[in-house]
């Protein structure tokens, strides 16, 4: 029995950086900036949150929750990638010089409206 | 190996080609001879030059080429690339190796106008205004999908499946709402947002008992869906105590229970004000309330969800909630109206007898869905949210507070952290909402914000019309960055800085002149 216990702890400890990873790198796809960062900032504070965690059933059933979070950032970093809009002036460059030699050139509206 | 190359090259020029079609028959038609033609001089070696959008005949050894090309994978990718000059290098390279900055990948309308800007530097500006309205979190959008496209049951429809999917995923959003607020599912009649649950409240109690009870309590800083309600009930012959407030923007408690008569219906008192963000004490008023058997309405659209809400605890016998304010969806309101003690109240709107025949019409299943998830999401980030929101607020505060000649309008400790109003002497409240294009803000409620008239919540706090005028909300929402927050410091420092520079009266202070005592020459 002592065997299997580390064994098992350490496939759910990979199972769950895995998971961290994923949901963070699917975080980043949000089209809109402040989704992006709340997502990003959410899964962060949520892993923090329970890294002391011991019992195995509450770790899985977090991991669970992790894993209907992560369906739910693919549809709707997806939905989000249709409806794009301009970048927040925090987003761009700070500068805010011309810089489109490469083809960077696109239209862009004032606002969101024409 | 040599031989293949030419033949891809021109697979790769005819795509190309037809890419340049696309794109010039939808922006000029003076664009096409001229860029076929530079493009045919490019490379006349490549193949026959065959009309753009017809794959070269020599491709396939059939030779037969009259099948039309279907629009490649890559059309809006090389389309961009028109009129860039070291167009040579690009041919016959994959259109992931034509370096195209990602920033052009991100507009969809990339390649399709000719007129152009950079995408480097965003345009749009940060949202700091969330006590108008709140993005809708994308749990909730994904919540309310199913049901805006496969499950559009009737939730009133008791005879099919269709219906009974429906009316069990409104009957799990109620509960939400009512676990939020600590009531009975019962308890939660869905309206159309949080004035329709005002109008209900205050006029619906008013009528229904106005045989013997003729009065109303209101305060001056309610919203204006209160205050209109209240206008309309004077015109049918009931009387309004319209309450003042102290300059921090509270009521006193003293003078609430010196106006309330034995003829008094019912009691209407905001928790959190809309454009100062400070928490009345419902508690206390709730318990005067009951002790005086005075029904108790309050307006939580801007408390729902932000600040921990219990109807009980509070002795609360109506309150208003508005779905948008807390992250949900536009066009969905709840209002709770107490089971026991009973309230009864007369309903604005008659016909099918839905929800208790308070509200009848049917429910906008798709948005009261958004608003249960709005609310479930609520009650478990009312903490987390609550402490970055009070977090950045700080910041916020601070920076603000630390320039000169500001001030904090509203109470500071009974104070809902998201809702920062400050005053900015000396500067022109809306010359800086103008100034400031790049951040979204209002000098008060969104729906005064068209005429130029000063607040008359800040009126009531009893600060003069010039204080009034140049003060300005910020509203810190779930959704903020600290990044955004750092950004609309320096920005605000910056332009009231540049207005101040500008203003012959920040002159006179600056040397030290009292402006009361001038005496302005009259015209």
């Amino acid at each position: 029995m002592t065997t299997v216990i580390p064994s098992l702890m350490a496939e759910s400890a990979l199972q769950v950086r895995s998971l961290y990873r994923s949901l963070l790198r699917t975080s980043s796809q949000f089209a809109t900036y402040n989704f992006r960062e709340y997502a990003k900032r959410r899964t962060r504070d949520a892993f923090r949150e329970h890294k002391n965690e011991t019992d195995e059933r509450r770790v899985q059933e977090l991991v669970q929750r992790g894993l209907k979070e992560l369906s739910l950032l693919k549809r709707q970093t997806m939905i989000s990638s249709f409806y794009q809009l301009d970048k927040l002036v925090v987003e761009g460059g700070a500068e805010g010089k011309e810089k489109g030699n490469r083809g960077g050139i696109v239209r862009q509206k004032e606002l969101g409206y024409d | 190996m040599m031989a293949s190359i030419p033949s891809r090259s021109a697979k790769r020029l005819s795509t190309l080609l037809g890419a340049r079609t696309i794109s010039a028959s939808s922006s000029g038609l003076q664009v096409c001879p001229h860029a076929c033609r530079r493009q045919y001089s490019l490379k006349p070696t490549a193949t026959r030059p065959i009309l753009g959008g017809y794959r070269a005949a020599g491709v396939g050894p059939s030779g037969r080429g009259y099948v039309k090309e279907s629009k490649p994978a890559g059309a809006v990718e090389a389309a961009v690339k028109v009129g860039v000059e070291d167009e040579r290098a690009s041919i016959g390279k994959r259109p992931v190796d034509l370096a195209i900055d990602p920033a052009a990948m991100l507009s969809p309308d990339a390649g399709i106008f000719k007129q152009a800007t950079i995408m480097d530097q965003g345009s749009r500006p940060i949202y700091l205004d969330m006590q108008a309205t709140t993005p809708t979190d994308p749990r909730v959008l994904d919540a309310m999908l199913p049901y805006m496209t496969g499950q559009y049951g009737n939730p009133h429809s008791r005879t099919h499946a269709y219906g009974w999917e429906t009316d069990k995923a409104v009957e799990e959003a109620r509960a939400h709402v009512a676990s939020l607020i600590g009531a009975d599912p019962k308890e939660i009649i869905f309206t159309s947002g949080a004035t329709e649950s005002n109008n209900m409240s205050v006029k619906g109690v008013a009528r229904f008992y106005k045989g013997k009870k003729k009065h109303i309590i209101t305060t001056q800083t309610e919203h204006k869906c209160v205050l209109d309600s209240c206008r309309h009930l004077q015109d049918e012959g009931f009387e309004i105590t319209y309450l003042p407030v102290r300059n921090n923007g509270l009521v006193d408690l003293s003078q609430l229970e010196a106006s309330i008569r034995p003829d008094t219906a019912i009691v209407s008192v905001m928790t959190v004000n809309n454009e100062i963000g400070v928490i009345q004490p419902v508690e206390e008023i709730g318990r005067l309330c009951r002790s005086k058997k005075v029904f108790f309405h309050t307006d939580a659209a801007q408390a729902v969800g932000k600040i921990e809400v219990d109807v009980n605890k509070w002795n609360v016998d109506l309150m208003s909630i508005s779905g948008h304010k807390i992250y949900g969806p536009k066009g969905i309101g709840a209002c709770y109206v107490r089971r026991k003690p009973r309230v009864r109240l007369e309903p604005l709107i008659t016909g099918g007898g839905q929800e208790r025949g308070l509200r009848s019409g049917t429910l906008a299943a798709p948005l009261v869905i958004g608003l249960g998830e709005a609310c479930r999401i609520a009650k478990e980030e009312l903490k987390y949210d609550h402490d970055h929101v009070s977090r950045l607020a700080e910041k916020l505060k601070d920076g603000l507070l630390g320039m000169e000649h500001t001030q904090l309008n509203g109470d500071p400790d009974r104070h809902y952290p998201g809702c920062v109003n400050v005053s900015f002497a000396y500067v022109e409240g809306e010359s800086l909402l103008m100034a400031l294009k790049d951040i979204a803000l209002s000098s008060g409620s969104a729906c005064t914000s068209a005429s130029l008239e000063p607040s008359y919540v800040l009126r009531a706090l009893g600060n003069s019309d010039d204080s009034a005028h140049s003060s300005i909300r910020f509203g810190i929402g779930r959704f903020t960055t600290e990044r955004e927050i750092d950004y609309v410091l320096k920005a605000v420092k910056d332009r009231v800085g540049f207005l101040r520079e500008l203003s012959p009266l920040w002159e006179l202070v600056q040397e030290g002149v009292d402006l009361n005592t001038i005496e302005w020459t009259q015209h």
